[in-house]
């Protein structure tokens, strides 16, 4: 699925940097009604993980309370240049991966 | 000890946020302060939270419940031995008082996190942060909604 991952190209070693990253899922809730009354079962992104070279660094539990299209910032220290990846799990057997590399001199 | 309704309903709230018996369908429609509370004692079990360290950066005043940006920040050194281990953000009032866990390490370099949310009401909205020597800290704030999220009709 598409997602957006904003981390930047370059960085001096030790520099806290932000990474952002936003993917497109419909998380519906499970709590809305269609105009019949029936309810529309949930389905959601209830977790992200982000890898930098293998290593955990970044992980979130999310929520029916979290908006469509589900938007994460957060920081971390460049150590080494390399990969970092990024996996969202969800309902229905939901999964999907992103990556981004950087230089870190 | 007499079982009053009140405890019950609370009881069985609890424990569907928690989802260790997804049998109890009984759900109220909105999760009142005792869910909230509920839901904030899983985490934290029954050590005490202080007020501070954590802020919480949220508009007080939004047009669309459907997003609604939100900064967590808490102040720590981010140290190999001070450090957050995470954060947790509830709400008062939507079906379900959990919003997000999240969970940084020494190498996050900044105990900050940023996503957006979804707010079905006027009400109060809750972070705590988990330190490294597991004391808890936390911060309120109050958002009124004018389009409400989470419920309305599926066209």
């Amino acid at each position: 699925m598409a997602a957006l991952i904003n981390v930047p190209a370059k960085a001096k070693r030790g520099d806290i940097i932000e990474i952002r990253t936003l993917t497109s899922h419909i998380m519906e809730t499970g709590f809305r009604h269609t105009m019949d009354g029936a309810l529309v079962p949930r389905d959601i992104i209830t977790s992200f993980t982000c890898r930098y070279n293998g290593a955990e660094i970044f992980r979130a539990d999310l929520f029916p309370a979290v908006a469509a299209n589900p938007y994460l910032s957060f920081f971390t220290v460049a150590k080494e240049s390399g990969k970092l990846e990024f996996e969202w799990i969800g309902d229905n057997g939901y999964s999907s991966a992103a990556s981004a590399s950087i230089t870190v001199e | 000890m007499q079982t009053t309704r009140r405890k019950f309903l609370s009881f069985a709230g609890g424990v569907t946020v928690a989802g260790t018996i997804p049998i109890v369908t009984l759900r109220p429609v909105e999760a009142t302060p005792a869910m909230l509370n509920t839901a904030i004692r899983n985490v934290v079990g029954e050590a005490p939270i202080r007020v501070g360290k954590i802020k919480l950066d949220i508009p007080p005043l939004v047009e669309n419940g459907n997003t609604v940006p939100m900064t967590v920040n808490v102040a720590s050194p981010m140290t190999a031995d001070d450090y957050v281990k995470s954060i947790h953000v509830f709400n008062e009032k939507n079906p379900q008082p959990n919003i997000g866990n999240f969970y940084l390490n020494p190498s996050s370099g900044r105990a900050q996190i940023s996503t957006r949310i979804r707010l079905a009401d006027t009400q109060k909205v809750v972070a705590i942060a988990r330190l490294s020597d597991d004391s808890f800290w936390q911060v309120t704030a109050e958002i009124v909604v004018t389009l409400a999220a989470c419920t309305e009709e599926v066209n």
